[in-house]
C-alpha cells in the first residue's frame, strides 16, 4: 500500500490547480502530475487515510446504535463520509414542494420529503469515492447520442469512439470485475478482473428473469479480484461503504492520490475551500481564491491553468462566484447555460420474499458487498416502457442474501406475535429469504432544473450559496411505475412474493432531485459555445485554460453510474489542457 | 485580502451526539443515559421474556441488550427520542398490568406470570390491548435487532460471515440443492 503522506506546504506558483481530491480531482491530478505538471489539490474537507480510519471488521455492535442512521452520520456510522446532506456553516437552499418556501437542505429520506432537492457532500480527502457503491457501468454508443436515438435532450459532442480509449485506460488504474457480454450499448473491457460468483438469490433472479427475457449478467464493479500494485484483492468481507484499508474497493484515497504523490510532482492541501477562479487582464485563469479552513484566512495561489473537480454543483458555484467586469453572470455563463440542465438518477424499488430460500444451509453470502449479478436495460424493457411512456433507460440490481445483521432483524409474515425461543427459530428460518430488486434509471433533462446563486444567503466563509429548483417530467415518473411492474414481476418470476403491490402513480414516491448523489449536466459540453458551458474536451468556452473534470459536463444523464465516466473524462480533459498549454492552443500566464 | 474568521464557533455544537466526524474505531457514547434503575429492571426481565437463553444461545441481559436499549432511547436524536416516549410509557404500562393481577412490578413477577402477561398482549384483537401491542412490538423489534447484532446474535441466527477468504466460494452444493440449483 502507498502511503498518504500530504503536507500543508506550497509553492509559490503551480502549473495547474486542481480544486477537489475525488474521482474527478484526483484522477486529474493523478494524469497532470504523471505527465510532468506541478500540480496543487485543494480539498475543502480534512486530510483522510483509510489505511489507519477504515473500521475493517467491526461489527455493528461496535458501533453507536448497532450503527444506525442518524442525522449526524446519514448513512450510519460507519460509513465513509464526513458531511452528507448537511455541512454545518455550508447551507444550500431548497424548495418545500408543501409549504412553497425556500428552506436550508436538511437531513430527511430522500422519498419521504417535501424538499425539492438534497446535495450530498463529503468533506474529506477523496471526496464521495470513499464510500461510493462502486458501480462502474461504461457508457454505450447510444448513451452519447440520445437526441439521435429518441429526438429528447442533447447529443452530447463527443462519441463513444473518441471516449474508449480513456475508459481503457481508467479500467487498468480503477481495477473493475466484470464479464465479457457483448451488449450492443454496454461495451465491455479488456480489462475485466474475473466476478465473484453469484450468491444462490441471485442465481434465482437469472433464471426468472430470463423467462422474463431479461438478461442478467456478473456486475461491474470497482473491487479488485486479483492483485495490483500496491493494493491487495478483496478478501470478502466487511462492507465496502466504510472505506477499504487494503485497496481492493477503489478510492480516490488509496488508488489515484498516493500514486500521484509518488511523483513528487503534487502538494495537496486539506480544509481549503475555493471561493472563485481569478483571472488576469487578458481573461485567462491565473488562479484561485481559497480560505483556509485551518487558519481562517483567505489565500490565493496561482496557476497556469485550473481544473475544477469538486463535484457538478459545487463547481458551478465556484463558477458562478468568479465573478468580473467581463464576465458579470458567472464565469461560463456566457450563453446562459451554467447551472442549468441539472439532472440525477431515478430510483425505485420492490422487496419481497423467497420461500426457498428459507431454512437455507448455513453458509457466507457476504461476497464483495454488492450484488454480484445486475441486469442491464433490455430490449424488451425497453419496449414496453415506450408503449408506458417512458423513453429511456435503467438498470436493476438484486438485493438480498445473509448479510451482518444490523440493528433491525426481519422476523418474517408472524413477526408481529414473536417472542422467546419460536422468535429465535422463525429469525433464523427466514434469515437471508428477504430480496429487493432496485433500478437507477436515466432522465431528461430539463429546464425546471437548475442551480443558481441564493440572492441572500451566504456560507460561513461569506461564499454565496447554491438554490436548487427541480421539477420531475412526466418521463421519469413513467419510468419509476415501469420499475415497479417489472421489479414485482422480476420477484414472483424468482419464486418470490411481493411484500407490496407495484405502486401506481409514482408521483408520490419519486425521490428528491440529487438524492441518488449523481448530479450532473451543470457545466454541460456542446459543440458550440452557444449551447453549453464547456467545450468538447471539457474546457470552459468563456475560459478554455479551466477545465470542468466532474459530472458538470455530461450533456445526457445516462442510467450508468457517473464515476467511470467522470475519471475517463477526466484523463482526457487534463491532458488536453496540458498539452494546450504547452503548445499555445490554450492561452494561458507564462 | 486576508480575512481572520471565527472558524471554531462551528466546531462545538451537537455536543452530545455522535457528531459528523467521529473515530469509527472507537465507540464512544456521548450522551448520559435515561433510563432509571427501576426501568433497567423491566427492560432486562422483558428482554430476556423476548430473547431467554435456550439451545440457540445466551439470554438478551446476557450480551449487553439492555444495556444497547437504554443507549438507544437516551440518543438526542429524533427517532430515537420518539421511542423513548413510546417505550417509556410502555414500560409504565406493563408494569402497571402486572401490578394489577399480581400486586407486583413486572420486574418482581416470576417468569410464568411474566410470560402470560405477553401473551396476552400478543393475542391481538380488542383496542384496549392495541396500545400495549404496539408497544411491545416496538420494544421487541429493538431487542431482537441489539441481540441479533452481536457475535452470540449472529451464531442464533446463522450468519457465518465477516471472516476474509482468499476466494469467494459461492452457494455450497447442500445450498444450491435446497433452492432447486443443483
Amino acid at each position: 500500500m502507498a502511503f498518504l503522506n500530504t503536507s500543508r506546504t506550497r509553492a509559490a506558483r503551480y502549473d495547474v490547480v486542481v480544486v477537489g481530491s475525488g474521482a474527478a480531482g484526483g484522477m486529474a491530478a493523478l494524469t497532470l502530475a504523471k505527465a510532468g505538471a506541478k500540480v496543487l489539490m485543494l480539498e475543502a474537507g480534512r486530510k483522510y487515510d483509510p489505511v489507519t480510519e477504515t473500521p475493517m471488521f467491526q461489527t455493528n455492535a461496535d458501533a453507536p446504535l448497532r450503527g444506525a442512521n442518524t442525522p449526524d452520520k446519514p448513512y450510519g456510522f460507519f460509513d465513509a463520509t464526513i458531511g452528507g446532506w448537511v455541512v454545518k456553516g455550508e447551507p444550500y437552499t431548497v424548495k418545500n414542494k408543501a409549504s412553497e418556501q425556500w428552506q436550508d437542505g436538511t437531513f430527511a429520506k430522500r422519498d419521504a420529503t417535501d424538499q425539492n432537492f438534497m446535495w450530498w457532500r463529503s468533506r474529506m480527502l477523496g471526496g464521495r469515492t470513499n464510500h461510493w457503491g462502486r458501480v462502474s457501468l461504461r457508457m454505450g454508443p447510444d448513451d452519447f447520442k440520445p437526441r439521435s436515438t429518441d429526438g429528447l435532450g442533447v447529443d452530447w459532442p463527443i462519441s463513444y469512439e473518441d471516449i474508449a480509449p480513456f475508459y481503457d485506460r481508467t479500467d487498468q488504474i480503477v481495477g473493475i470485475f466484470g464479464s465479457k457480454e457483448g451488449l450492443r450499448n454496454d461495451p465491455d473491457s479488456d480489462f475485466f478482473h474475473t466476478p465473484p460468483k453469484p450468491r444462490a438469490y441471485e442465481l434465482l433472479f437469472q433464471r426468472g428473469a430470463k423467462k422474463l427475457g431479461i438478461r442478467v449478467i456478473s456486475s461491474r464493479v470497482a473491487v479488485l479480484t486479483k492483485p495490483m500494485p500496491g493494493r491487495a484483492p478483496c478478501f470478502y468481507a466487511t462492507p465496502c461503504s466504510r472505506g477499504c484499508s487494503i485497496g481492493a474497493a477503489f478510492q480516490s484515497t488509496t488508488s489515484l492520490i498516493p500514486y500521484a504523490l509518488e511523483t513528487g510532482n503534487l502538494d495537496v492541501i486539506t480544509n481549503a475551500h475555493v471561493r472563485e477562479v481569478t483571472l488576469d487582464a487578458r481573461g485567462r485563469a491565473n488562479g484561485v481564491h481559497f480560505f483556509d479552513k485551518e487558519s481562517g484566512k483567505e489565500e490565493h495561489v496561482a496557476a497556469r491553468a485550473v481544473v475544477l473537480g469538486a463535484s457538478a454543483c459545487e463547481s458551478a458555484r465556484i463558477l458562478f462566484n468568479s465573478r468580473s467586469a467581463r464576465f458579470a453572470n458567472g464565469l461560463g455563463n456566457s450563453t446562459g447555460h451554467l447551472g442549468r440542465w441539472l439532472a440525477d438518477s431515478t430510483a425505485g424499488d420492490m422487496s419481497g420474499q423467497i420461500p426457498a430460500l428459507e431454512n437455507m444451509p448455513l453458509h457466507n453470502e457476504d461476497g464483495v458487498s454488492f450484488p454480484h449479478l445486475y441486469a442491464p436495460w433490455s430490449d424488451v424493457q425497453a419496449r414496453s416502457a415506450k408503449a408506458a411512456g417512458s423513453p429511456r433507460g435503467y438498470y436493476t440490481t438484486f438485493g438480498g442474501g445473509r448479510r451482518m445483521p444490523g440493528g433491525s432483524v426481519s422476523l418474517g409474515p408472524n413477526g408481529g406475535a414473536l417472542f422467546g425461543t419460536k422468535l429465535k427459530e422463525e429469525a433464523r428460518r427466514y434469515f437471508g429469504s428477504f430480496v429487493s430488486a432496485a433500478g437507477r434509471g436515466e432522465m431528461v433533462p430539463n429546464e425546471h432544473c437548475f442551480a443558481e446563486i441564493d440572492p441572500v444567503k451566504k456560507d460561513r466563509f461569506g461564499i454565496p450559496v447554491l438554490r436548487f429548483h427541480w421539477k420531475w417530467n412526466d418521463y421519469e415518473v413513467r419510468q419509476v411505475e415501469h420499475m415497479q411492474r417489472t421489479f414485482a414481476e422480476m420477484i414472483e418470476a424468482a419464486g418470490g412474493k411481493i411484500t407490496r403491490q407495484p405502486i401506481k402513480d409514482a408521483t408520490s414516491v419519486m425521490t428528491a432531485g440529487g438524492s441518488v448523489n449523481h448530479e450532473m449536466g451543470v457545466t454541460r459540453m456542446s459543440a458550440k459555445a452557444a449551447d453549453g458551458v464547456t467545450n468538447p474536451f471539457s474546457g470552459v468556452w468563456d475560459c478554455p485554460n479551466i477545465a470542468v473534470a466532474d459530472a458538470g459536463v455530461f450533456a445526457s444523464s445516462p442510467y450508468k453510474n457517473p464515476t467511470l465516466t467522470i475519471m475517463a473524462l477526466a484523463i482526457r480533459a487534463s491532458e488536453h489542457l496540458l498539452a494546450g498549454v504547452k503548445d499555445g492552443s490554450i492561452s494561458a500566464p507564462a | 485580502m486576508a480575512t481572520a474568521l471565527d472558524i471554531t464557533a462551528f466546531a462545538a455544537d451537537d455536543i452530545r451526539g455522535i457528531g459528523t466526524d467521529p473515530n469509527l474505531l472507537r465507540k464512544e457514547i456521548p450522551w448520559p443515559r435515561l433510563f432509571t434503575a427501576e426501568e433497567m429492571r423491566i427492560v432486562t426481565a422483558l428482554g430476556d421474556i423476548i430473547i431467554p437463553a435456550d439451545e440457540y444461545g445466551p439470554a438478551a441481559s446476557a450480551v449487553g441488550v439492555p444495556d444497547f436499549i437504554d443507549e438507544w432511547v437516551s440518543a438526542p436524536y429524533e427517532e430515537q427520542q420518539k421511542d423513548l416516549k413510546a417505550i417509556r410509557a410502555g414500560l409504565a404500562w406493563i408494569d402497571g398490568e402486572a401490578k394489577t393481577r399480581s400486586g407486583k412490578g413486572f420486574a418482581e413477577c416470576d417468569a410464568a406470570r411474566q410470560v402470560a402477561i405477553v401473551e396476552d398482549i400478543v393475542k391481538d384483537g380488542t383496542p384496549a390491548r392495541k396500545a400495549g401491542y404496539n408497544f411491545f412490538k416496538l420494544f421487541r423489534d429493538r431487542v431482537a435487532g441489539g441481540y441479533f447484532s452481536t457475535q452470540e446474535g449472529w451464531k442464533a441466527i446463522g450468519y457465518t460471515g465477516n471472516v476474509p477468504l482468499s476466494e469467494f466460494p459461492g452457494p455450497t452444493p447442500e445450498a444450491l440443492k435446497h433452492v432447486g440449483l443443483a
